[in-house]
Order: C-alpha cells, then sequence, then structure tokens
C-alpha cells in the first residue's frame, strides 16, 4: 500500500495558510506577459503564411509553446529548488524514511506535489489562452490532460536531476538547460527555420515534443508526430521517476 | 571572512580611496570564486536571446521593417537587449548583493567595524557593480559587432551608454536594498518590475507599435531611454539633442540613486 500520498497532504498542509491564487498568479504572470509582448507585438511584425497555415495568427502559434514552457518551469522549479531544499538542508525525509514510508513513496509524493501545483498554474494559463481568442480547435480540451503530463514528466525529471546538485549554485546549470530550450524548442518560430542538421536535434529536446503536442491540440493541427510526443514524455516520466528513486535510496539515511 | 582578506599592508593609504579600493579587493577577491555561476546569468542569457531572437525570429519578420526604422530585426534587436541585459546586470549586481551583505553578520556590517566608513563600502562595492556592468556589457557588444548587428562605428559608444543604463538602475537598487532585512523581496522586483520593463520598452519591438495611449508610459521609463540611446548609436542615427536627453535622465537617475545610496547606508551601517 502505497503512502505516496501523505507527501502531498504534507505539502497541502504547510500551505494551507499561503493563498492559493497566489501560486496562479506566480505561475502565469510571466508568460502572460510573454504572451503580449512577443505574441502581440512581434506578432505585428510577422508574414502570418511562415507560422504554417495561414489560418494560424502569430499569437496563437506562440501561445501554446508558452503553455509547455510554463508547464514545464513550474514543474521543474518545484522539484528541483524546493524539494531540493527539503531533502538536503530540512532533512525532512532523513526522519520520514524511519517510519513505515517507503523512498519510493517519497518519489512519488514530492511529483505528484509538483505536478498538481504545475497543473494548476497550467490550467489558469489555458483559461486566458481561450479567453484571448487564440485557441482554434476543440481538441484543445485535452490540453490540459497534455499539460499534466508535461508536468509529470518534467517533475520527475528535474527530482532525479536535482539529486545530483551538491552546491546552491549548480542551480544555475539547470537555468543553463532550460532557458536554451525555452527559446530554441520552436516556441518562437517553427523547426523549418533551422538548417537540416540541427532539426533533429531541435525535435529531441522534450521541451520541443511538449510543444508539438500542446500546438497540434489548440490549432488542431494533428498529426503522428504527436503519438510520438506522448511516448516520448511517458518514457521520461517513468525514467525520471525510476532514476530518481534510486538516487533518493542512496542519499536519505536506510 | 570579509576582515582577513582585508588585512592591511601597511604602506597602504588609509583614506579615502585607499578605503573605498579595500572594500572593492573583496568582492574583487569574491568574485574569482564565484564568476562561473555569475556567467551564465549575465552573458550567456543575453547572448542566447540574441541568437534566438535576433537570428531566429528575425526570419520571420515580414519584408515591411519600416516600423523598426527599415532596418533588419537582428540590427533593431540587438542594442535594445544590450541595454536590457544592462539594466538586468545592473540590478543582479546591486539588489541581491547588497540585501544580502547588510544582514547581521554579513560582509557590510563587518566591514563598517573596522575604519571603513558607510561611504567606503558603497564606493568600493559601487565600482565592482561598475566593472560588471561594463564587462558583461563589452561580451556582448563584441558578439553582437560578429553578428554584423551593428550598423555604424558610434556603436563603440554604445559601451558607456549600456553601462551608463545599468548604473541608472543599480544605484537606485543598492540605496532600496541596503534598507531591506531580508532577501525576499528582491525576487518581487524582478517579477513585477524587471520582466515588465524588459518586455515592453522597445526592446523586442518598436513602441510605436503600441497603442497611442500606452506610449507615454513607455517613454518614461528608464530603460526605454537606454534602449533609444544604445539603439541610435548601433544604427548611426544618433542625434545630439535626443542623446542628451537621454543622457541626462539616466544620469540623473543615477545621480539620485547615488546620493539616496549614501544616505541610507549611513543610517543603515552605523545605525
Amino acid at each position: 500500500m502505497s503512502s505516496a500520498h501523505l507527501i502531498v497532504l504534507r505539502h497541502l498542509w504547510v500551505l494551507r495558510h499561503g493563498r492559493p491564487w497566489n501560486l496562479v498568479v506566480n505561475g502565469i504572470f510571466e508568460p502572460f506577459l510573454y504572451l503580449l509582448s512577443v505574441g502581440i507585438g512581434i506578432g505585428q511584425l510577422v508574414d502570418d503564411g511562415a507560422t504554417g497555415g495561414a489560418t494560424t495568427r502569430y499569437a496563437a502559434f506562440v501561445a501554446p509553446a508558452l503553455l509547455a514552457t510554463s508547464a514545464m518551469n513550474s514543474a521543474v522549479n518545484e522539484t528541483t529548488n524546493n524539494a531540493w531544499w527539503r531533502v538536503r538542508f530540512d532533512k525532512l525525509y532523513d526522519a520520514i524514511v524511519t517510519t513505515p514510508m517507503r523512498i519510493a513513496d517519497i518519489a512519488v509524493g514530492e511529483i505528484a506535489a509538483s505536478v498538481l501545483r504545475s497543473t494548476l498554474s497550467a490550467t489558469c494559463f489555458f483559461v486566458v489562452i481561450v479567453a484571448l481568442g487564440m485557441v482554434h480547435s476543440w481538441w484543445a480540451v485535452l490540453a490540459v490532460p497534455a499539460a499534466v503530463l508535461i508536468a509529470f514528466a518534467f517533475s520527475a525529471a528535474g527530482l532525479a536531476a536535482a539529486t545530483y546538485i551538491r552546491d546552491p549554485h549548480h542551480h544555475q546549470y539547470l537555468q543553463l538547460c532550460m532557458l536554451p530550450m525555452f527559446l530554441f524548442a520552436t516556441t518562437f518560430y517553427p523547426l523549418s527555420v533551422y538548417p537540416t542538421g540541427v532539426q533533429p536535434v531541435v525535435a529531441a529536446l522534450p521541451l520541443y515534443q511538449s510543444i508539438e503536442l500542446l500546438r497540434g491540440l489548440t490549432t488542431g493541427h494533428l498529426g503522428l508526430g504527436m503519438v510520438g510526443a506522448t511516448a516520448y514524455l511517458l518514457v521520461m516520466g517513468v525514467g525520471g521517476v525510476w532514476l530518481a528513486n534510486r538516487r533518493l535510496s542512496g542519499m536519505l539515511l536506510t | 571572512m570579509a576582515t582577513e582578506t582585508l588585512a592591511p599592508p601597511v604602506d597602504e593609504a588609509t583614506t579615502g580611496t585607499g578605503m573605498a579600493l579595500r572594500a572593492y579587493r573583496y568582492w574583487t577577491l569574491r568574485y574569482r570564486r564565484t564568476w562561473r555561476g555569475t556567467i551564465v546569468i549575465s552573458v550567456a542569457n543575453p547572448l542566447l536571446f540574441l541568437v534566438a531572437m535576433g537570428l531566429g525570429l528575425g526570419r520571420l519578420i515580414g519584408p515591411d521593417t519600416a516600423v523598426l526604422g527599415g532596418v533588419g530585426y537582428l540590427a533593431f534587436f540587438a542594442p535594445g537587449m544590450l541595454a536590457a541585459a544592462s539594466m538586468q546586470n545592473g540590478i543582479i549586481e546591486a539588489a541581491f548583493p547588497v540585501a544580502w551583505s547588510r544582514r547581521p553578520g554579513g560582509a557590510y556590517p563587518v566591514a563598517a567595524g573596522t575604519p571603513l566608513e558607510p561611504e567606503d563600502i558603497l564606493h568600493g562595492h559601487l565600482l565592482f557593480m561598475t566593472l560588471r556592468v561594463l564587462t558583461s556589457a563589452a561580451a556582448f557588444l563584441v558578439v553582437m559587432v560578429a553578428f554584423g548587428a551593428a550598423m555604424s562605428p558610434l556603436v563603440a559608444l554604445a559601451l558607456p551608454a549600456a553601462t551608463l543604463t545599468g548604473m541608472a538602475f543599480a544605484l537606485p537598487s543598492a540605496a532600496w536594498a541596503v534598507t531591506l532585512t531580508d532577501v525576499g523581496p528582491v525576487g518581487g522586483v524582478f517579477k513585477w518590475v524587471v520582466m515588465p520593463l524588459y518586455l515592453f520598452s522597445g526592446t523586442f519591438f518598436a513602441v510605436e507599435q503600441l497603442p497611442e495611449a500606452l506610449r507615454p508610459v513607455v517613454y518614461v521609463t528608464p530603460l526605454w531611454h537606454g534602449v533609444e540611446l544604445c539603439r541610435t548609436l548601433s544604427l548611426g542615427t544618433a542625434t545630439w539633442p535626443t542623446s542628451l536627453v537621454h543622457i541626462a535622465y539616466l544620469a540623473a537617475l543615477t545621480g539620485v540613486g547615488y546620493l539616496v545610496a549614501r544616505r541610507n547606508y549611513r543610517r543603515h551601517l552605523h545605525a
């Protein structure tokens, strides 16, 4: 019997005096500013045909990518900063492993709590882009479940990565992975902009796969690549859980 | 820790600049141990934006670039990014370290317990901040010129212009941060002040694209003046009157920031 849910309850208990709308505002403020500045500001300069299909306005092209980025950022921030702090500094789980809870429960619980938080902000951002008229397909009802999958993949990978962080300034190196992904994983322009040789490298990025999935759903341009993206994210999430569990077992007092 | 590294060699001046240089040496010594972490945010970050936006996004921009001043997107964006990155570096170098150093047991109170005056501590730290903003701007400028994003030899003057932009933000930030008791609010400033300025001060798109009513709001933001100054220098379209207005605005902000910082440093370090 797994007791992973206890970790989630513990985080909710700690946050009970926090205001949930704070989490939401923090999660959607930055992507919203980017949407206004890049989507609408630069959108006025962009030739609409360039973003695939004359029906897709530039802002509608950027919006799903920002949704994917927002899910990624809040997932990775939660598992790398906050969970890292709990494991390395608060030594929270050194106490928990002496109870009947297993380390796998801790890993799954942390990831579940992160997914919950990330899903909350992704859902709110999704509502914003629907309200702004940047969603053009009924397939978009699947965008929130897709965001949950993205949050899962990045939370698990983030927790696994966090176990390798020994010093606070190592967090910078994570930023060094996430920022280029944000900028180059077709957030602002399609894959066809890149030279043929570079395209497979970009396509291999997890954020690219996430963007493909969400962009297909919100614009209604479905493709077989979306099945591949789903499989990619599932494998990444499961692999992340496995690695995080293994690494935490080595780190915690057992 | 701080006092150890500042142990006085006997032959040094113990007044005025000599004292400030000791505070400065503390920061450079510290930087020798921590520079790796700062490279990511102050150099890699703006360069990645330059490549992604200037080169990648630039390819989507339609043939009609009249609103950008008739130049390509890279040439338009790069000097704006130079100013925006300098703003960011100025605030990063001022707000966090100052708020962090003034905690009990931090570098500031410890230094204030020595013959260093609050002004010396401020001057030494300011010198270091200037160096950081200047070197980051220089690195960016070299890449910008290598990409062919600069249109005029006047671009060399964008280096002091960008440094001034950075300091126009660094001094007020330091003046404010020295009054804090917790670094928490600094993160809020990044979210609510730096990000909006970054995205809407004419860096990514021309102010003329905004609705008429919003433009005056942009014109009063200091970053817009920095962006315009760097951009006109890089494009070679700078004129004396407009440049002087931008410089005067930024210099005034720096000067007022300095006066307030000096007062606040004395109040909070010799309290």
